[in-house]
């Protein structure tokens, strides 16, 4: 069972500035979340993946998190 | 791919990269594109049928320890992998999301819409 508000927490730490919302899509372990971050601009997809999954690994390892299914972009150039 | 049974680990990590280097579009995931057998596989595999582009594949479920090397080597956990021009462009989430903005067929080169 993972603690969403911690999660948002951990991803907000390790990307800065980073818009993050987590929804659980059921059970408690399998997971939504969408991030908008300034650090994605010019990063591939799968590198935006992958930095969020650094910043949740931990709780993918511990078992709180079974899936974590990503929706990433950087923000709309103003 | 040949039969990876009787191959050390070792071997097996020099076979997918060697398939990955001289296959333009290749994909490692469960089943063959002829039978998927993951629906996460299936839709990888429909959306480069629907490309029209040429790709090899290789079934994962055929010897775990090829799941094991493969995400040892790409860093990436879950099946399938796609990888175009020898780079891992993302599973089924992001092959998915590149296919309907378009970036996939500019990829791959192909003309097909989404």
């Amino acid at each position: 069972m993972a603690d969403l508000d911690e999660l948002t927490t951990m991803i907000e730490t390790a990307l800065p500035g980073a818009e993050v919302q987590i929804v659980d899509q059921g059970g408690g372990d399998h997971l939504f979340a969408s991030v908008i971050a300034p650090q994605f601009a010019e990063v591939s997809l799968i590198q935006q993946h992958r930095m969020v999954y650094a910043a949740v690994q931990s709780r993918l390892d511990d078992g709180s998190i079974h899936a974590l299914a990503l929706k990433t972009r950087a923000p709309e150039a103003s | 791919m040949s039969d990876t049974l009787t191959m050390t680990e070792q071997e097996i990590l020099d076979q997918i990269q060697r398939e990955v280097a001289e296959n333009r579009v290749f994909v490692f995931m469960k089943g063959t594109p002829e039978m998927p057998r993951c629906g996460f596989s299936n839709q990888v595999v429909q959306i480069l049928n629907h490309l029209n582009v040429e790709y090899g594949a290789r079934d994962v479920l055929t010897d775990p320890r090829i799941r094991e090397v493969l995400s040892g080597w790409s860093q990436w956990p879950t099946i399938p992998q796609v990888f175009v021009d020898g780079e891992l462009i993302g599973g089924c989430d992001i092959t998915t999301e590149l296919f309907q903005n378009g970036e996939l067929q500019k990829l791959v080169g192909s003309e097909a819409a989404a």
